[in-house]
């Protein structure tokens, strides 16, 4: 074997590197916090909407769920961009990104809000509390305690799956590699390196979700258990 | 006195089945009153119509001064007046005991987290949990988390408190602790309408005790009629509750 | 429309289709040597396919096809063609969850299972392979098929750093040259739906059937 390793080259782009980190971790938490979101009201439409709208989520969920990632993000920036709308491409990225993580947190959050007792929603009526004080306190948020445990692991892959979008162009820590290579041509230490930055990423932001929940949920940072 | 609950001619069906076929009784204030009867008689069903859970379809229903049959009745209203526990107690699970009887009256009575944090100490210490305060509901006993429940309905400061078969779910042991409650409630004049199993606790606490079989009310009176039932029916009915 | 294009967009599908089911021979092979590594009792085996699977569960698809497209070369193989190396990747990818997934499977019959086979007196093989693996393997067939799921989505990262022409890679081609992104990927879209759809289904159908039947 004669090739010899030269990580120092790839290792001298670390400002390239550092930039794409954060823009992968950027991307990844507007994708969560607008994925959340739309993934809780759209759990609820589908838990207690009218019938034509849970159609319509649906529809979004399976039709997400049963498509590649990749697909999806062409279809919606190429797509815009096709339409005369010059967005930056860091909004088309963050939409792509939330429409998908949407419909996997709608699932999820569907089951935590499914495994809340009847009895507890009657509980709540009777005490008065009205129907909109019973989803934010009664249905929600225990909802979201007992499925936090798989959002963040949703959100992890998430994070993995970002890189995804330097495929149009998105200079995240995926996408910095291509210039590396090109200014390098040491393609596989690029690759190591990458997949040793991302590696720290997903322990990272593993922990970060953790610390998290402790900070969200009170109950788990006493009891130290899953709801 | 005049009487805070009266039914006259309740009916309710589910589908065709027909569960309430005309009841009728009436309650005072400051009175106990205990509904018994076989499981099916509707006993239960008479009682979550009072809290408007089921909503009756044809009779009259005045509680607390709440016309239940009107379509524009005012729930959150009825509801202040009304505290109801259940038998699978039904508290939050993600709230401490604190903040599971803090809950309403801050989202509903829009106290200050002081003020509920104040009546909540004082109705948790009434049910004997003062030292279980920051628990959560998993860590308790069903008896001790029945008692939350019951807590968590008196901290709205009801007028009328409904039960429905609250010990049924709970071992011999732990019933008695719940049931100590109730009879204090009921020693201090909370008007209170239980229904139940415990023959012995509705001879002891019950005012009026009512009979029901059938969707009907068969027989009603004081608690006396326990010890003298004037239908057979009864009389059967206690024999046999009286064996388990 | 033009119906060259469709014509390119099917093969693109037998594209993706061909990797699909040489990703889940492979992965399965693999994934199920994984699940066994992970429950063995030696602690240095089932602690080092732990960190296998850590490591493969870490990082994004795209980086394990460069490390495979580029590796062989390096180490003085012969490079491998664009579907080799995808093949490769989503091999290793694949074993990773496959593996987690039937873990989870094997362990949940183990437990009981597995203490009343000690009792007859049967070997580890063979209690593996009466007892344990029928059981196992009608809890792990809907979680399984909802992977192939997984398999058949992935499989469009292979057009990215390989190169592998499957269904996306000729829809980006296609619109290069038309400008039609709405069309043209969305009838790649549909395409894939069509494919995983059905799957889904049947997974959810054997999940609720399993289900019904533990109960």
């Amino acid at each position: 074997m004669t090739y010899e390793f030269d990580f120092g080259a790839v290792l001298g782009y670390w400002p390239l590197l550092l930039q794409g980190t954060l823009t992968t971790l950027r991307l990844t938490l507007f994708s969560t916090v607008f994925g959340i979101l739309i993934g809780a009201f759209c759990a609820l439409v589908k838990t207690g909407g009218p019938q034509w709208a849970r159609t319509i989520v649906g529809l979004y969920v399976e039709f997400i769920r049963n498509t590649p990632l990749l697909i999806q993000s062409y279809f919606l920036i190429f797509g815009i961009a096709s339409m005369g709308l010059r967005l930056p491409i860091l909004v088309g990225a963050t939409i792509a990104l939330t429409v998908n993580i949407g419909a996997y947190t709608t699932e999820i959050v569907r089951a935590g809000i499914e495994s809340i007792h009847r009895g507890q929603l009657e509980a709540a009526e009777c005490l008065g509390l009205s129907k909109v004080q019973t989803y934010l306190h009664i249905i929600i948020r225990p909802a979201l305690e007992r499925v936090y445990p798989a959002l963040a692991s949703q959100y992890v892959l998430l994070m993995l799956a970002s890189s995804i979008l330097s495929s149009v162009g998105v200079e995240e820590l995926f996408g910095m590699s291509n210039r590396i290579q090109s200014d390098t041509f040491r393609n596989f230490e690029v690759f190591v390196v990458l997949g040793i930055l991302y590696l720290i990423l997903a322990v990272v932001v593993r922990a970060g979700f953790s610390l998290l929940g402790l900070a969200l949920f009170p109950r788990r940072r006493k009891l130290g258990t899953s709801l | 006195m005049s009487p805070i609950v009266e039914l006259k001619d309740v009916r309710k069906s589910f589908g065709n089945l027909e569960i309430l076929k005309g009841v009728s009784f009436e309650v005072n204030r400051g009175e106990v009153a205990a509904i018994i009867g076989q499981s099916g008689s509707g006993k239960s069903t008479a009682l979550r119509c009072m809290d408007r859970l089921e909503t009756i379809q044809g009779g009259s229903m005045v509680i607390c001064g709440h016309r239940l049959e009107d379509a524009k009745i005012d729930l959150k209203a009825l509801r202040r007046d009304v505290g109801i526990v259940f038998q699978s107690y039904n508290l939050f699970p993600h709230l401490t005991v604190a903040e599971n009887v803090m809950l309403a009256p801050r989202l509903v009575k829009a106290v200050s987290r002081a003020e509920a944090r104040t009546v909540a100490e004082a109705v948790i210490a009434k049910v004997g949990l003062h030292e279980k305060l920051e628990a959560y509901p998993e860590q308790l006993s069903g008896g001790q988390q029945q008692r939350v429940a019951i807590a968590r309905s008196l901290a709205m400061e009801p007028k009328l408190m409904l039960f429905d078969e609250v010990t049924s779910a709970l071992d011999p042991q732990l019933t008695g602790e719940v049931l100590k409650v109730m009879e204090q409630l009921a020693t201090e004049g909370m008007t209170m309408i239980l229904v139940t199993h415990e023959m012995g606790f509705a001879r002891k606490v019950a005012d009026r005790v009512i009979y029901m079989r059938d969707g009907k009310v068969h027989e009603a009176g004081s608690s006396d009629i326990l010890r003298t039932p004037s239908t057979p029916e009864l009389a059967e009915f206690i024999s046999e509750a009286s064996e388990h | 429309m033009n119906s060259a294009f469709i014509i390119s967009l099917l093969q693109g599908l037998l594209g993706t289709v061909i990797l699909s089911i040489l990703t889940f021979i492979f992965g399965g092979i693999l994934g199920f040597l994984i699940a066994l590594a992970r429950i063995s009792p030696v602690a240095v085996i089932s602690r080092g396919t732990g960190v296998y699977i850590e490591i493969l569960q870490g990082m994004p698809l795209l980086v394990l096809m460069g490390l495979c497209f580029y590796g062989p070369g390096i180490f003085g193989y012969d490079s491998l063609s664009p579907l080799q190396a995808a093949t490769f990747a989503l091999t290793l990818y694949s074993s990773a969850y496959l593996g987690e997934i039937w873990r989870g499977c094997l362990q949940s019959v183990a437990k009981p299972q597995w203490e009343a086979a000690e009792c007859l007196g049967i070997g580890r093989w063979h209690r593996m392979r009466h007892v344990i693996l029928p059981q196992a393997l009608r809890i792990a067939t809907p979680p399984t098929v909802g992977f192939m799921v997984q398999i058949i989505k992935n499989t469009s990262i292979a057009s990215l750093v390989v190169g592998y022409a499957e269904l996306s890679y000729n829809a980006k081609i296609i619109n290069n040259s038309t400008f039609q992104p709405f069309l043209y990927f969305g009838i790649a879209a549909l395409m894939y739906f069509a494919v995983c759809y059905p799957l889904s289904v049947q997974s959810r159908v054997l999940e609720r059937k399993l289900n019904v039947a533990n109960r």
